[in-house]
């Protein structure tokens, strides 16, 4: 960043962005002020910017309602383990193809990430039906697995571009010293892969935490995540603005936070390691 | 033969997830396929057996079919558009010398990590609603009518959320690329005497042709199935003014209980995708060896 502009230059454009930011910013901020409002403040004509009384009855209310704590304990539940689970089938696979690739190695990959363009309607059916008769529907167990097969493309190619960085002389210096293939990777791979693996796990949690497809077609009461649990908000309008800003905050207050942290990681993600 | 104990480890170290991938792909495909020449109806068990076309003659023959496959196009287009123009735009200006870059760059990515439910709520009470919303306020402040957005414009408010939830994305991509091109390549240009027009035209954009691909194939495998964003604010209507694909199909199958005729549809929507999938693929291809 070493170009030189004027002062004035800099200013200007500081200030353009700053609009044009607060702007798409507007909606979150505008949630974030209309938790903690009254209802009759939230829906006053003209608004107030800031609550005129301040209150965190929204909160509890929201709770005693549709029990906050269980959906996004199930979203946790949910999120956390389809990602571990993807990653143990994931992590071999991406291993061999980054470091013992055959001829047919970019074609299997490819036919991987094609999975993913199959919509989600294409499956749907079927998949209700069999969840419906293996009593899968509205089960943790249940979304877990579909979350897990729906991601598992990604995490493998991730893992598969950040792999192909690791330089393979070091895992064969580590070979000729007599490692077991499982050493080899529990010991010299792993350690070096951590990174990679690291955010492979953040994108995958906060994918699945935002997955609005099968959460919200597969579960209804017991397994509800918080996709489910805000989607539960959306029929009676009017009454309950305050409450619904209230719900909206605490469904995308962890994962907007851990975005924050992680958005770097993210773009190689995101872009399966093609820009950088 | 370390060669060849290796890549018999190799695959069957790949054997799971291929396994795992091929079964998750072809079972449900298959019963789709099957089902979407049955009769099957959840409300009438009666009728059974082999429908022949006639789920697909149902399905493609209703005009709500051509309405959802023009919306569909309508969405992913409209979204695109926006969402790689106003990227663009945003990522030259965040490269731009700015004071606060790093909070910046925070601010503008953090629609993407609103959940699509979360984000289509907002818009509908918060922003939209022609009563209580952000914007009703404003046009009331301007002497305006408010505009009651989902029923007069149901498909363009759907498009304006789905843009929101996806330019952060396309802009931090973009910004990403931007960053890359070296400070020497843009320095002589301008000591060549190129203008910002011509740095753009010639320098800039080539330089940010391949994240451009990748942000339009990454956005249209979602865009293609977008679905709670409708559910949540228009419901697919009033009509089917807001209905996409993916929408119809949950209409037919599981809101109307129609397998038979759902899960035609349901075939139509992959054989679109693949249509789709077919051009994407060639340039992930090519920008895979790179």
């Amino acid at each position: 960043m070493a170009r030189r502009v004027s002062t004035s230059t800099k200013i200007g454009f500081t200030v353009l962005a700053w609009v044009i930011a607060l702007l798409l910013f507007s909606p979150i901020l505008w949630t974030l002020v209309t938790a903690f409002k009254t209802e009759a403040e939230a829906i006053a004509s003209p608004p107030t910017f800031l609550p005129e009384t301040f209150t965190l009855d929204n909160f509890s209310a929201v709770q005693a309602r549709s029990d906050y704590f269980k959906h996004a304990f199930n979203s946790v539940i949910v999120s956390v383990g389809s990602t571990l689970l993807g990653l143990i089938i994931a992590i071999p696979a991406a291993w061999s193809m980054a470091f013992a690739p055959s001829k047919r190695t970019k074609d299997i990959l490819m036919w991987m990430l094609s999975t993913k363009m199959m919509p989600a309607v294409g499956v749907l059916i079927p998949i209700y039906l069999i969840f419906r008769d293996l009593r899968l529907l509205d089960t943790l167990h249940g979304l877990t697995l579909i979350m897990t097969l729906i991601n598992l493309p990604i995490i493998i190619w991730m893992l598969y571009t950040y792999f192909k960085e690791i330089p393979v002389d070091i895992l064969e210096a580590a070979r000729m010293d007599g490692a077991e293939l499982w050493n080899e990777i529990t010991h010299v791979l792993v350690p070096m892969a951590v990174p990679g693996i690291a955010s492979t796990l953040l994108l995958n949690v906060i994918l699945a935490w935002n997955e609005a497809f099968w959460t919200i077609t597969l579960t209804s009461g017991r397994a509800g995540t918080l996709t489910a649990f805000i989607s539960s908000f959306s029929s009676p309008q009017g009454l309950f603005l305050a409450k619904l800003s209230a719900a909206s905050l605490l469904a995308i207050a962890p994962i907007l936070l851990l975005g924050w942290f992680s958005q770097k990681q993210l773009v190689r993600g995101l872009t399966f390691g093609a820009v950088k | 033969m370390a060669t060849k104990q290796t890549r018999a480890l190799a695959r069957t170290m790949m054997a799971p997830a291929v396994v795992v991938l091929f079964i998750w792909m072809i079972v449900p495909l298959v019963m789709t396929l099957w089902f979407s020449f049955q009769n099957y109806s959840l409300i009438n068990p009666m009728m059974t057996g082999f429908a022949g076309w006639a789920n697909y003659v149902y399905v493609i023959g209703d005009p709500s079919f051509t309405q959802s496959l023009i919306n569909t196009l309508l969405l992913v287009g409209g979204v695109l558009l926006i969402t790689v123009i106003g990227g663009t735009f945003l990522a030259l200006l965040l490269d731009q010398p700015i004071w606060g870059q790093g909070i910046l760059r925070i601010i503008v990515i953090s629609p993407f990590f609103v959940m699509p439910p979360v984000a289509a709520l907002i818009w509908k009470n918060g922003f939209m609603h022609p009563g209580y919303g952000m914007l009703g306020h404003l046009w009331k402040f301007f002497g305006l009518q408010p505009v009651d957005w989902f029923n007069q414009y149901p498909l363009f408010s759907v498009i304006v959320i789905v843009a929101w939830q996806w330019l952060p994305f396309a802009t931090l991509i973009l910004l990403t690329a931007l960053q890359s091109l070296s400070e020497e390549q843009r320095e002589a240009a301008e000591m060549d005497g190129a203008n910002a027009v011509n740095r753009f035209r010639y320098i800039i954009l080539p330089h940010m042709a391949r994240a451009i691909t990748i942000v339009i194939l990454i956005q249209t495998i979602f865009l293609l199935g977008i679905f709670a964003e409708i559910r949540v604010t228009t419901g697919g209507g009033p009509g089917y003014a807001s209905t996409n694909i993916a929408f119809l199909v949950f209409r037919t199958g599981i809101l109307s209980n129609d397998i038979g005729a759902g899960s035609a549809g349901g075939v139509v929507a992959v054989i679109i995708a693949n249509i789709v999938a077919v051009f994407l693929m060639r340039a992930v291809g090519k920008n895979l060896d790179a």
